[in-house]
């Protein structure tokens, strides 16, 4: 089971990774939204993988470790408002530029399809 | 004490010139030259003491830590300097008054020509090694600023810029040295260090430190190979030159041999480096004084030369030798400083430096002439005069070495012939400037100088003379003190005489003088000789090569820093997979020691799902819709994985925050193009590929060696005190809201400031919307489903309780702010995609930031409240309360805190969306418009 989820991992990693290095920005935003899936579950498995654990006091199953869980969830929130800004930006620089290239300089559609 | 007042004074005259700057010129040179006549008169006071063979030495801390002390000393070898340089910084400041014109600023110079002579002071009276270093390179950087003070030309720009960087990048070797001696000897004490000489020529760094050192002095004193930035420091004023080139600047370097010779010499390494360096810069500088047509020039090469001369006599290694090099320093110190002063008269009188113009002056000039060609002699070492004492003991040394064997006579013939070049020069410049014809088209009509602008050299001329004719009563002394500081040991008798006979050295003497008159004679053969050679100019060349570093670090720059963000990104992740790699090299084994648990059917198909969606998310990129369907598949799965690993406040979390990223995304995909083409090369894929498989390769090693190994969590604390401590069951809730509050309350804050951060950047966005979809089919004009929206109307009451249920229960059972905020939003967006903007708009009419902002304050107040109670911030206080109808219930400050969060989000989220969905509506095609 371990072996298989730290699979996962790394496939996500690799293809946010793979995604962060194109040229145009929506990949890019892709790419770190799968980065942050990756990082999510690399750090929720810290605390080790637990089946049929609880965090909640006082209930019949063994714990789960909570800290990895609560730091999580608030990367998650984090995650999704950075994923928001990123992709917002990115729709900034195609407005203010004309492209949707990370670098911002090429400029390849015909300028008169703006408004 | 009074130790101190000697660079002290100096120093407040540098301020001198600044404060006196309304005067006259002539007042404001005798004010400046106040404090530095009263630090003589320190000097003068402390020579009795010096001579009866104390030491009188001054220390007070500056940086302990560093083990940096402003301690002085003032011992034999220390004193000759501060003679030296005040003396004839005195005489320098009453030339430059009637040297500079009156378009030159007579306070910046005097300014200037003060920091000098504070640090050249510090660099001869230091008792503490670092304080010697931190003078050398203050002596760099205010040499800096008198040789480029004609600033606006660009030669003397060019000329301080090369003596600031070879001097400059001497100190930095001279530093290493020194930090070397303090690290073998334990002490920057130069008192210690002078007593530790076995310990540094036993230790293994010896080589080191003599190389450092010697780099220093060499690079300082112009020698070869650094000569080339002395004759360029010419472009400064004449004063600057008579007093840089003759007393102090390239004299530190040599101070610094003596400095250091208790302790460096005697060793064979000592030996041949610096006789080798020392005799090839003698004939090298005479060589070319001789060739010079500027009349600095020859100057400056004579100077190179003579400080060869000392530098060879300190390789000697024997006690007489290094008695002569000193002599020779002051004697240099006198002739040269009057010569350099001379040329200047020149100069200024005659408006050209130029050899083949000047002749035959002594028609106008006279007095000129003869303090000249006194000074000449002196130089040429003609007996009677100062400089022939030292050439004589000179000439003596050189026979005595015998550390070449059978081949020691090379030394004394290139003693010898170095001789014959310095008369053959200082004939020219006497013959050649003052008599030989008459002068050639002159800017000016020459005249003698001002009474005052002559006393100076009359000064120096009458020293010159006096030495060599009564050494003994003028000159022992002084010479007998410094040597004891420099010559370890009991010191030599030292007997100067004018007379000691007829033996070898006089005969050198005598063919040096006969030699230097034919080579004089025979000096055209020698020009015609080395026109045939290739100039090279050193500034050009120095240039050159300043301009190719210059090139070479752009290249690397350029290399770099392209602009190219996926170039920095590439490198980044390299150098991330690096670190996180090397981690794993050191890890035996892969796996750890826990048991693995089994795997099951479920897991596997989830497994292979998760794998083959996120595949598909890149394989599909640049169908930018499909790879974002791909991506929701991911997220799903992300989701279901929490869930099945015990942590439902995480699916919950992670489900929510998945349906508003992919609205967010589809939102944002309308504005920017649908595909993404193809632009990137196969190498670039192949080497992107090859990155990101590595990455994936470490982390999921990583994380399978993290996983497998027992973890000593500190989570037993929370487990233990979450029930007692925040009155709360389900942990993972205490810990966001009430152990690690602050870290929420920071995270929220993040989440706030995004939220507005977007909302500014959305801000009179233009952006250029399609009318249709990939294919060209224009969009549906039914905008809004009526299925969709009835459902949304019905859905929204029964969502938002949930949302208050999910909240509620939060510290309990999973659920609290984050995942309630979530749903909430997730609720709204649906009716504004159900309804479009402007319906919802009307209905809801409020503004989303106020709620973002209104939630941080609420969880910054509940922390804030604590204080009211003495607790720290943010503590939690809990308690139960019994209300009717609903019964016991318990009520914690936690869930004030959980409120914040709860409205943050819902703010934030409806914030980015609704104001992005606002942007799609203003000029849309739609069905009402038709």
């Amino acid at each position: 089971m371990e072996a298989l989820y730290a699979t996962v991992t790394g496939v996500l990693t690799a293809c946010g990774i793979y995604l962060t290095l194109r040229g145009r920005t929506f990949p890019v935003v892709v790419g770190l939204t799968l980065l942050s899936y990756a990082v999510n579950l690399f750090l929720f498995s810290m605390g080790g993988l637990a089946s049929k654990s609880t965090t909640i006091v006082d209930s019949s199953f063994p714990y789960a470790d909570p800290l990895p869980q609560a730091l999580v969830l608030t990367a998650i929130v984090i995650g999704f408002a950075m994923t928001a800004f990123v992709v917002i930006l990115a729709m900034r620089t195609r407005g203010d530029l004309g492209s949707d290239s990370v670098d911002g300089q090429r400029t390849d559609e015909p300028r008169e399809e703006r408004k | 004490m009074t130790l101190l007042l000697i660079v002290l004074l100096p120093l407040i005259g540098s301020l001198v010139p600044l404060a006196s700057a309304r005067f006259k010129r002539t007042t404001i040179a005798w004010l400046v030259a106040i404090l530095p006549a009263i630090a003589l008169g320190v000097a003068a006071y402390h020579t009795t003491s010096v001579f009866a063979g104390n030491i009188p030495t001054v220390s007070l801390p500056w940086v302990p830590s560093l083990s940096l002390d402003l301690a002085f000393r003032l011992d034999g070898l220390s004193l000759l300097f501060v003679y030296l340089v005040l003396g004839i910084g005195l005489l320098i400041i009453l030339y430059a008054r009637y040297y500079l014109s009156e378009n030159d600023s007579i306070v910046r110079f005097y300014g200037f020509l003060m920091l000098f002579m504070t640090a050249m002071l510090g660099i001869v009276t230091s008792d503490n090694l670092l304080l010697l270093w931190f003078f050398w390179e203050l002596t760099s950087l205010s040499s800096f600023l008198l040789i480029g003070y004609w600033s606006g030309l660009s030669s003397a720009r060019k000329g301080a810029r090369m003596a600031l960087t070879v001097t400059g990048a001497g100190g930095l070797c001279l530093l290493a040295g020194i930090l070397l001696i303090g690290n073998v000897v334990g002490s920057f004490d130069l008192t210690t260090v002078l007593e530790s000489r076995d310990l540094i020529q036993s230790s293994p760094y010896y080589m080191a430190i003599l190389l450092l050192v010697l780099l220093g002095a060499f690079t300082k004193s112009a020698q070869f190979p650094f000569q080339f930035w002395l004759p360029h420091a010419m472009a400064a004023p004449t004063p600057v030159s008579a007093y840089l080139h003759s007393a102090t600047m390239v004299k530190a370097g040599v101070f610094l041999l003596a400095r250091f010779y208790p302790v460096l010499s005697g060793t064979d390494e000592w030996f041949y480096i610096v006789t080798l360096v020392g005799l090839t810069t003698l004939l090298y500088g005479a060589f070319f004084a001789l060739i010079k047509q500027d009349l600095k020039g020859v100057l400056a090469f004579s100077t190179i030369s003579h400080l060869g001369l000392i530098t060879l006599l300190f390789g000697f290694n024997t006690e007489l030798a290094a008695v002569a090099a000193v002599f020779h320093i002051i004697n240099h110190a006198t002739f040269k400083a009057s010569l350099f002063m001379a040329a200047g008269i020149v100069d200024h009188e005659c408006g050209t430096r130029d050899i083949r113009k000047l002749n035959g002056l002594w028609r106008y000039m006279p007095y000129t002439t003869v303090l000249a060609a006194v000074a000449s002699a002196s130089m040429a070492g003609v007996p009677l005069l100062n400089g022939f004492l030292s050439k004589e003991m000179f000439l003596a040394q050189s026979l005595d070495a015998q550390m070449l064997g059978g081949l020691s006579w090379i030394i004394p013939a290139l003693a010898t012939l170095g001789s014959i070049l310095s008369v053959a020069y200082s004939l020219r410049f006497i013959h050649d400037v003052f008599f030989n014809g008459e002068p050639k088209d002159l800017p000016k009509t020459p005249h003698e100088p001002p009474r005052y602008m002559r006393l100076p050299i009359e000064v120096l001329i009458l020293i010159c003379v006096l030495v060599g004719i009564l050494p003994a009563i003028l000159i022992e002394p002084i010479l007998t003190a410094a040597t004891a500081a420099v010559v370890p040991g009991e010191p030599p008798q030292i007997h100067l005489s004018l007379w000691h006979g007829f033996n070898l050295p006089l005969m050198m003497s005598g063919i040096a003088l006969m030699g230097g008159l034919m080579v004089y004679i025979a000096r055209d053969h020698i020009y015609r000789f080395h026109r045939q050679f290739k100039t090279l100019n050193a500034r050009d060349s120095f240039e050159n090569m300043v301009q190719k570093l210059v090139k070479v670090c752009q290249w690397s720059i350029d290399r770099f820093e392209n602009g190219s963000l996926q170039r920095y990104m590439f490198w980044l992740l390299l150098t991330a997979v690096g670190f996180a790699a090397s981690g794993l090299f050191q890890v035996p084994r892969l796996a750890g020691d826990k048991v693995v648990q089994p795997v099951d059917s479920v897991l596997i198909i989830g497994g292979v799902i998760l794998c083959l969606a996120a595949i598909g998310t890149i394989m599909t990129h640049r169908k930018r819709l499909i790879s974002l369907l791909f991506l929701s598949v991911v997220g799903m799965l992300v989701s279901l994985t929490f869930a099945r690993f015990s942590a439902p406040d995480l699916a919950l979390t992670q489900l929510a925050v998945e349906v508003v990223t992919i609205i967010l995304l589809m939102l944002a995909l309308f504005f920017l193009p649908q595909k993404t083409p193809k632009e990137s090369t196969g190498g670039r894929v192949l080497r992107d590929l090859l990155l990101a498989g590595t990455f994936g390769g470490v982390i999921a090693s990583l994380n399978y060696a993290v996983i497998t190994r027992p973890v000593d969590s500190i989570s037993r604390f929370f487990i233990e005190n979450s029930v007692p401590g925040g009155g709360g069951h389900n942990i993972v809730n205490v810990i966001l809201v009430d152990f690690r509050g602050f870290d929420t309350l920071g995270e929220i804050t993040v989440l706030g400031i995004a939220g507005v951060a977007i909302y500014k950047l959305l801000n009179r966005l233009r952006l250029f919307m399609p009318s249709s979809d990939l294919e060209g089919r224009p969009w549906s004009p039914e905008r809004f489903p009526v299925i969709l929206y009835s459902v949304s109307q019905t859905l929204l009451p029964l969502a938002l309780l949930v949302s208050a249920f999910i909240f509620l229960r939060g510290h309990n059972l999973p659920g609290g702010g984050f995942i309630a905020g979530l749903v909430a939003a997730v609720a709204i967006i649906l009716i504004y995609m159900a309804r479009g903007v402007e319906w919802s708009q009307r209905r809801l009419s409020f503004n989303y930031q106020p709620i973002a902002v209104t939630g941080v304050a609420i969880a910054a107040l509940t922390g804030l409240g604590s204080w009211i109670f003495n607790a720290p911030f943010l503590t939690s206080s809990f308690g139960h309360f019994e209300i009717p109808v609903i019964g016991d219930i318990e009520l914690a400050t936690a869930l004030l805190f959980d409120l914040g969060v709860y409205l943050t989000v819902i703010g934030a989220t409806l914030m980015i969306l609704a104001n992005l969905g606002k942007v799609t509506t203003s000029h849309r095609p739609t069905k009402e418009k038709q």
